[in-house]
């Protein structure tokens, strides 16, 4: 909403001050200030001056050359671009030294072998709002008395003025009007506020029997006043009322729309003109639309309505106006209109919105009345001034108002408890002082004792019901910067759960290990998993702003690629990235959401799997996870030899190894990808992190080293979990050194050479029990793999 | 023979040993010369053995000569071996020479993303001030996004969250979560108060994503429910905040605003260096319904919750001229930080 320092003077003169104090009080009342400009100032040096003469350049077609009169009876000749004036013609001339706003400074020129002695203006190049096209005439513009070569801003009687942009709250319905505004200004400023007294001259002719109004449904219309209008015509609004509406963002359209908006934005009140001509007895029936009613609406579009809509008909049924939405293309004001049926009403709310929602169809009006607009004296105030505007173009008024009732909204007196006040906002006012701060600004009160306060909500404060919303009033009128800090001292100690310091712990791990974390947008695009090998399962978005962005991710993987394909093409092939963060799995049946949890995933470009395997060793040992095993797995999108299910405490938690070469290729990724992807929610939530104490032994340890052939298919972990087996508690110590496959060694066998180191907790072990234990692991893995001692 | 001359040839051999170990080139040579001089054929050996042939009355200087010229003798040849010794740790140092500034494979250590260090950097502020972090899903109902949060289909705030769907269910009843609040409603209906909880996560809003926008983004939310909370606690809060996270010299102020959620509400302002505010979030103290639709009793406990954007702060922290790199993973971008 925007405001202009003069308009809100119009209902509290004494609004003053230094601007940028009024704007921080603005902005403590919750109209923050979006924006302030200084308008209507012209700079110095443009002048009013009169056409003498109007003729033809010599040698140039696109300018002409004009003789004015800059104040000393003199023709001065000036080159011209514009052809828009006639002799005779006021306009705004800068004159010689002049400094436009654009900073080019006016000189005396040659055009074409012509002499030129200044510039004639239009609207946009003095900083006045207007349309560009053209030098600027002001013969209906100028004051009594104005004087040829009199600075511009005295000529037409301009004055500086505040031109303030405000956001207003959904729950300040008010404030979306001049007047509101002022109220609120003028309180916090402790000076008078008033609404003007709109005197109005009508015709002898009653509104009785011109027209006849019912509200059906009092749920939908809380109020609906109409009045006649005779002799309308339609003609261009007076330019102060065009500059008022400019600088409030609006557009002068003709006299009638022009005043329509003019009234709207100063008390707030949207209104709506019929054609009465095309209503037929001036019968109007206020009611719900039934399923499958149409309304052609003015900008010439056929509605499809619902039950929910208010609707306006005639007294045959048919649909004339969209309540508080849009008016009918049949009713319409045109041309040949003289006879107006001049609407202002309430609105439920809630009813507008579905309205406005469904349809799509917000407005300057609709907004109004979503949010509230006054259901009190506020109707007929906003008549009148119509009227009293209206009345300058020759259009005269019935006398009296129709005023039918519905529905508004229950203003019986809210008990306020002074001490529960306080204690929402932390202040220590007396029930006076808190009737000081609500009264001006319009809630009536009646202090029933100093604990309690009898509140009358204000008929222009329709979201404002409860005692609460009434703290909110006495704190904003207080002043939130004046009520005292203070910190509140919980009990319980802060901290992180175990998970979230494991998740950071794991991090930790992460950067060790030298990879960056990464954060793609959790989107994918159609088509992105079945890339990666993966189900097309991901749930949809109903209203993704681009289709790339439409998919919610089942898998970390596809983002992942997208990122290093990323990284490759700009010259960086071998990133290692790791990401924590959600997937979205199909919906558990009888769920409303998806199955959304938190995975790990790292990847390691141009690396091969078992890079990826020590990572996840890495891992293991930080979160110290109770008996990790891989199994051979063959999961879609992953490199089906190279792939390992994680299974950690007999759960599977994820999968380790390198991604499918097909699925690198449809990523455009080159080289390998070692892969790793954890359910992390899962693993964390399970058991781990338990280490117990085993007393290191004082006596001597022995190293044995053991070779194997073993065949292809079967996997290392099964000869170390043989040796384990065979060493019992003697052995202390299992370490993998050597891997060896050629010639020695079948085809699709290897060698793995494992040092195993021995010892006792209570004795030196002997070169007998040492023989025995050495058999005892051979025999294990010979059983258990069919492997064989290397010779 | 006297003790004068078994002194007098002693200090010959002496003279003769020094000068020789003092010359010799390798470990066997001092060997050799060790034999030689200290032997069993040597020169003290046999003066040693040869004590008793002298007059009593010398044997005792002659004894002392011996003495003297056997451990001048073994120092030599420990002064020749720890000469050597010198030299070739001396030679094995030069053979060992490293320039220590060739970095072939260096391990560097990975980086964190910026969003999540300012989230981390603020947890931990928070959970110095006592309270501790609850998460949530990114995936919500119209009840907990909307709903129990005071804000009815109809309601014009509906329109402004400018919400993302999922097509799940009904039309427009589940969503990606356009704030973190769902986070407090979750918290309030599984834990009986007190409660103070800081809920960061990613939120979602039908954005095209430009150098000041992403569809999806991270916020950071606080709530606290006990016994006689007030609008100047919310106020003490942020400002205890503000100034561990960004400095004791930067101001607050809050402005009166609306949310449907908080009554009353507000905006919270930070200085600038320059006197001027930058909006950072909004907050209130929690409205009667919304601690009603989760089963608490607003006569008892009283609230209040803020919450504000967190990429926004690694924007502001590292002067990012694009928020679009946060989610670019551009190696030469995450490996700034």
């Amino acid at each position: 909403m925007k405001v202009t320092l003069s308009w809100l003077r119009e209902f509290a003169p004494d609004i003053d001050g230094d601007p940028v104090v009024l704007s921080e009080t603005l902005s403590a009342l919750g109209l923050a200030v979006e924006g302030m400009d200084v308008v209507g100032e012209i700079v110095d040096g443009v002048v009013l001056a009169k056409v003498l003469d109007l003729r033809p350049h010599p040698d140039a077609d696109k300018i002409q050359l004009v003789d004015v009169d800059q104040g000393d009876g003199q023709p001065l000749q000036v080159c011209c671009g514009a052809f828009n004036m006639q002799v005779g013609d006021l306009i705004p001339f800068a004159t010689i030294g002049t400094v436009m706003p654009n900073g080019m400074e006016i000189a005396q020129r040659e055009m074409r072998g012509q002499t030129s002695n200044g510039m004639c203006c239009s609207g946009a190049e003095i900083g006045l709002n207007g349309d560009t096209d053209g030098i600027m005439i002001l013969n209906d513009r100028v004051v009594d008395g104005a004087a040829l070569g009199q600075p511009l801003a005295t000529a037409i009687g301009l004055q500086p003025d505040i031109l303030w942009d405000l956001e207003v709250n959904a729950n300040r319905p008010d404030a979306l009007s001049v007047a509101g505004v002022a109220r609120d200004l003028a309180a916090a400023l402790g000076v008078d506020f008033r609404f003007p007294d709109y005197e109005i001259t009508t015709t002898e002719e009653p509104v009785e029997g011109l027209l006849d109004i019912t509200i059906d449904d009092p749920t939908l219309c809380g109020r609906f006043v109409a009045t006649v209008l005779r002799n309308v015509t339609v003609a261009e609004s007076p330019a102060w009322m065009q500059e008022r509406l400019i600088q409030l963002g609006m557009r002068p359209i003709n006299s009638i729309v022009d005043i329509s908006n003019y009234v709207m934005l100063e008390l707030g009140q949207p209104n709506h003109t019929f054609d009465l001509g095309t209503i037929p007895n001036g019968t109007l029936v206020v009611r719900r639309a039934r399923d499958g009613e149409t309304l052609v609406t003015l900008d010439d579009v056929e509605r499809s309505l619902v039950s929910n809509d208010g609707v306006i008909c005639d007294q045959f049924g048919a649909i004339v106006s969209l309540a508080g939405v849009m008016g009918g293309a049949t009713t319409e004001i045109s041309e040949s209109t003289t006879d107006v049926l001049l609407e202002m009403a309430w609105w439920d709310p809630p009813s507008i919105s579905r309205t406005v929602k469904r349809l799509n169809l917000p407005s300057e009006a609709s907004t109004r009345f979503r949010r509230g607009a006054d259901y009190g004296d506020n109707i007929p105030r906003a008549m009148k001034r119509f009227v009293q505007l209206a009345a300058e173009h020759g259009v005269t008024a019935v006398t009296g108002m129709v005023d039918v009732a519905g529905q508004t909204p229950d203003r019986a007196p809210v008990p306020v408890r002074v001490e529960r006040i306080n204690g929402l906002l932390g202040t220590s006012l007396s029930s006076d002082e808190m009737v000081a701060l609500i009264e001006p600004i319009g809630f009536e009160c009646t202090t029933v004792s100093e604990h309690t306060i009898d509140v009358v909500i204000p008929t222009w404060r329709w979201d404002t019901t409860t005692e609460t919303d009434i703290a909110e009033e006495v704190g904003r009128m207080f002043g939130y910067m004046n009520i005292e800090r203070t910190v509140p001292k919980g009990e319980n100690a802060g901290g992180l759960s175990q998970y979230q310091k494991d998740r950071r712990l794991v991090r930790d791990v992460l950067i060790g290990a030298g990879c960056d974390e990464t954060l793609p947008m959790p989107f994918l695009a159609p088509g992105d998993l079945a890339k990666a090998g993966l189900p097309e399962d991901g749930v949809t978005l109903t209203n993704p702003l681009h289709a790339e962005e439409s998919v919610l991710r089942t898998s970390l993987l596809p983002g992942q690629l997208k990122a290093i394909a990323y990284n490759q093409s700009h010259r960086n092939p071998d990133v290692r990235f790791f990401e924590i963060d959600h997937v979205f799995l199909p919906a558990d049946e009888g769920s409303p959401l998806p199955d959304e949890r938190e995975y790990l995933a790292v990847a390691l470009a141009g690396e091969e799997a078992p890079a990826a395997v020590a990572v996840l060793d890495a891992l293991d040992r930080a979160l110290a996870l109770p008996n990790l095993q891989l199994r051979s797995d063959r999961p879609p999108g992953l490199h089906p030899t190279r792939t390992a299910e994680v299974v950690v405490a007999g759960r599977s938690r994820g999968h380790v190894g390198e991604v499918d070469p097909v699925v690198l290729e449809a990523y455009g990724v080159h080289g390998r990808v070692a892969w790793l992807e954890l359910d992390l929610g899962g693993l964390l939530d399970g058991p781990h992190g338990s280490r117990r104490y085993t007393p290191v032994s004082k006596f001597p340890s022995s190293d044995i080293d053991l070779a194997f052939v073993l065949a292809g298919t079967v996997a290392a972990s099964q000869v170390e979990a043989s040796l384990r087996k065979g060493g019992g508690e003697l052995l202390v110590g299992l370490e993998l050194f050597d891997v060896y496959r050629g010639p020695g060694v079948d085809e699709g066998s290897r060698s793995l050479t494992y040092r195993l180191r021995f010892q006792a907790k209570d004795r030196t072990l002997t070169d007998d029990e040492l023989g025995a234990v050495r058999q005892s692991c051979i025999d294990q893995v010979a059983a258990k793999t069919g492997a064989s001692l290397r010779s | 023979m006297s003790s004068a001359s078994v002194t007098a040839e002693l200090d010959a051999v002496l003279g003769d040993a020094t000068a020789r170990l003092a010359a010799a080139p390798d470990l066997e040579t001092i060997t050799a010369l060790d034999a030689e001089f200290l032997g069993k054929k040597s020169a003290v050996t046999v003066a040693k053995k040869q004590l008793g042939q002298l007059d009593p009355s010398d044997r005792k200087a002659a004894g002392q000569a011996i003495n003297a010229a056997r451990a001048a003798l073994e120092q030599a040849v420990a002064d020749a071996r720890e000469r050597l010794a010198v030299g070739a740790r001396q030679a094995q140092y030069e053979s060992e020479r490293l320039d220590l500034t060739e970095r072939l494979g260096a391990v560097r250590r990975g980086s964190l993303h910026l969003n999540t260090q300012a989230r981390d950097r603020l947890e931990d502020v928070f959970v110095s001030m006592g309270f501790t972090v609850a998460e949530g899903p990114e995936v919500e109902t119209a009840w907990y996004n909307f709903e129990a949060l005071n804000i009815p289909d109809w309601h014009p705030a509906r329109g402004s969250f400018d919400t993302i769907f999922v097509n799940l269910g009904e039309p427009e009843q589940v969503m990606l979560r356009s704030h973190t609040s769902p986070v407090q409603i979750r918290t309030m209906e599984n834990t009986a108060p007190p409660i103070y909880i800081v809920a960061p996560g990613r939120t979602f809003r039908t954005d095209t994503a430009d150098a000041t926008h992403l569809p999806a983004f991270n916020q950071i939310e606080g709530l606290v429910v006990d016994r006689g909370i007030t609008l100047g606690d919310l106020h003490g809060t942020i400002e205890a905040f503000v100034h561990a996270f960004f400095g004791g010299e930067v101001k607050t102020r809050l402005r009166p605003s609306y949310f449907p959620f908080t009554e009353p509400s507000a905006e919270f302002d930070i200085s600038r260096e320059d006197g001027s505010w930058l909006e950072l979030g909004g907050c209130g103290m929690v409205h009667p319904k919304v601690l009603r639709n989760c089963g608490i009793d607003p006569e008892e406990w009283q609230g209040f919750a803020f919450g504000f954007g967190i990429d926004r702060l690694a924007v502001m922290r590292y002067e990012l001229d694009d928020i679009r790199e946060l989610v670019n993973n551009d190696v030469r971008f995450l490996r700034q930080f």
